[in-house]
């Protein structure tokens, strides 16, 4: 705002005069009404999750385990949920986080300009445009249909979603690292998985780690790649690898269009809850970026 | 040391390699397939994905054939025309496309163009943050909170140009808090992020030389967006727009809530409605049979339709931003 509303001290000989310089405030006006509109519907959102979901927010609700929906909020918790939320991320972390990063070293490290390297680029890019909800439905086809619901078939699920965005961002970051150093040590005699091992990742990890919280961040808020991997019981179930599951963003789904106050105060909570880990992890991101981007500039 | 050398002269017979050529280690090759299969996960994952469902969905378009895109959808009768469907995608995705680029050009311009660095930071943080909102915290505010609030405003704007023309027509009666209105609207809340993020990158690539000549010329800033920023980024920002409308329209959970769940065909935009994604969100559960792949089947249409869009929307700004970079 500051730089919009200047003190004029004597005639101002750079700005234009009449009409002109009315377009022009109107147009500057224009764009800070448009940061204004954005910020109207995310305050009011962050609000509602907070002002619904700190009354009901506390250990108990958090560990115990999800009642019948016609329950009272003062019963049960959603416990089984954040279970199979933890389980079901770090699963999709492992699978998607590796492979991802193995596939931009790939796409940075021997690749380069070739065709195939942009070929994969290209198509990763594509990839983190397919919608979540297909990514549920190719999971269904292809591995609920034979093995069932589970945890495992929802981060796979999950998986699929993260693997370009992983890979994006960590191709990204590897571009940083300067060539110098790769060049350094391969004239002390160093492999290239050597030098990409220890000199490449290294210098870039500040920033692949912070790129794969933020795609942790937004797999955890998914609902719709789990709606037909995991089924969704109220149960909980410490096996990631066989059952039916659920996890904290199939419960809200669940609890949004129930006619009754109790569950719609869990959904609150839940949301509550969701919206405190995205945002941690994103911090935690930041944080990391801040801390590392001396090393990988 | 002289014996040494003697030794190492000799001991390479001639026509052979040097001893410093050597074969490349089992590691190092390893390391550079197993990298290259990672790579080609992502080709081989789409090919999966369009193979895998469109084997599933294949009894519905057996059994409809052409008919798949007409409206008529009756599980209980055993129909499967999905032509409400693509029309509510449709219609929502052009809601929020309406309402969320213009803010989203909006919000980039500013952040590239008027304020300084120390500002833009802390708004960058903030659309961040819009962007890390779940889809399906927007579809709990949005049926709990937002949709009785607008449901309201829908009745008395209704009522109001009730018998009126062309605006009877899309804002008469029929009204509800749940619809096409209202799912279009808590979708450009969920695309603005991505839309300014791009478009931001792609106003960022005008060359200064170019701006700066504007202003050198007199040029208000209006004047200089107008002549040296549109120009070199309105390809660019056509395609991230693209990107906003890939979103808009795959996205489902918050949709699936909001939308109202009625498969009708209707230009009243405050009429409950339904989507693609919606759709198969809300009725897979009890699906099976021909009525299962005619879910997965509009599963099929909406990847063709987001890999079109998002193929042509990449190669856009790829370009642009090759162009900016050049």
């Amino acid at each position: 705002m500051a730089a919009i509303t200047e003190p004029q001290l004597g005639p101002n000989l750079r700005e234009a005069a009449g009409r002109r310089r009315t377009k022009n405030r109107i147009a500057t006006v224009l764009m800070v009404i448009s940061f204004v509109l954005v910020l109207i519907p995310l305050v009011f959102v962050l609000i509602t999750v907070i002002a619904k979901g700190i009354k009901i927010m506390s250990w108990q609700f958090l560990t115990s385990p999800i009642p019948p929906q016609v329950l009272p909020a003062n019963v049960g918790g959603i416990g089984p949920a954040v279970l199979g939320t933890i389980e079901i991320v770090a699963l999709a972390t492992a699978l998607a986080v590796p492979l991802g990063i193995l596939g931009a070293i790939y796409l940075n490290e021997y690749g380069g300009k070739g065709f195939l390297a942009r070929l994969i680029g290209f198509f990763s890019d594509v990839m983190t445009g397919v919608p979540s909800i297909v990514m549920g439905l190719f999971i269904f086809s292809i591995w609920v249909l034979h093995f069932g619901f589970s945890g495992l078939a929802g981060a796979l699920a999950l998986g699929c979603l993260m693997l370009p965005v992983v890979i994006r961002s960590t191709d990204e970051m590897l571009k940083l690292v300067p060539n110098p150093l790769r060049e350094g040590s391969y004239a002390l005699g160093a492999t290239k998985a050597r030098v990409t091992m220890t000199v490449v990742l290294p210098t870039a990890i500040g920033g692949i780690v912070s790129g794969a919280l933020l795609a942790v961040a937004r797999a955890a808020g998914e609902t719709a790649p789990l709606l037909f991997t995991i089924l969704t019981v109220t149960t909980a179930n410490p096996n990631v690898f066989s059952g039916p599951n659920t996890s904290i963003p199939s419960q809200i789904f669940a609890n949004a269009t129930s006619p009754y106050p109790g569950a719609q105060d869990r959904a609150w909570g839940a949301a509550l809850t969701l919206i405190v880990i995205a945002f941690v992890l994103m911090i935690a991101a930041r944080i990391i970026t801040a801390r590392f981007t001396r090393f990988s500039r | 040391m002289s014996t040494v050398t003697q030794q190492a002269g000799p001991a390479i017979p001639a026509g052979s390699a040097h001893p410093l050529a050597q074969r490349r280690p089992l590691g190092d090759r390893t390391f550079q397939i197993v990298a290259l299969a990672c790579g080609l996960l992502v080709l081989v994952i789409l090919v999966l994905i369009a193979f895998s469902t469109t084997q599933q969905a294949l009894p519905w378009f057996q059994a409809e054939g052409w008919k798949v895109f007409t409206n008529n959808w009756d599980p209980a009768t055993n129909k499967f025309g999905a032509l409400a469907f693509i029309y509510g995608t449709a219609i929502t995705a052009a809601i929020a496309l309406i309402m969320a680029v213009p803010v989203s050009v909006g919000i980039a311009l500013l952040l590239t163009e008027v304020v300084p660095y120390r500002v833009a930071r802390p708004i960058v943080y903030v659309i961040d943050l819009l962007a890390v909102v779940p889809s399906v915290v927007w579809g709990l505010w949005g049926i709990l909170v937002f949709a009785p609030w607008i449901g309201k405003i829908y009745s008395s704007v209704g009522s109001a140009v009730h018998g009126i023309p062309v605006l009877g027509a899309l804002f008469g009666p029929p009204t509800s808090g749940a619809s096409f209105m209202t799912a279009g609207i808590i979708l450009a809340f969920m695309i603005t992020p991505i839309v300014t993020s791009l478009s931001r990158e792609v106003i960022a690539t005008v060359p200064t030389i170019d701006k700066e000549g504007a202003y050198a010329l007199g040029a208000t800033r209006l004047e200089m967006i107008q002549g040296a920023v549109w120009p070199h980024s309105k390809g660019g920002i056509t395609g991230a727009v693209l990107l906003g409308l890939g979103r808009a329209m795959g996205e489902t959970i918050a949709v699936a809530l909001v939308i109202g769940s009625s498969a009708t065909i209707t230009s009243h935009l405050f009429a409950p409605g339904d989507s693609m994604p919606a759709v198969i969100a809300n009725q897979f559960g009890e699906a099976s049979g021909v009525f299962r792949a005619a879910l997965i089947g509009l599963g099929v249409l909406l990847f063709v339709f987001t890999i079109i869009i998002n193929i042509i929307a990449r190669t856009i700004v790829g370009g642009a931003q090759e162009q900016g970079s050049a």
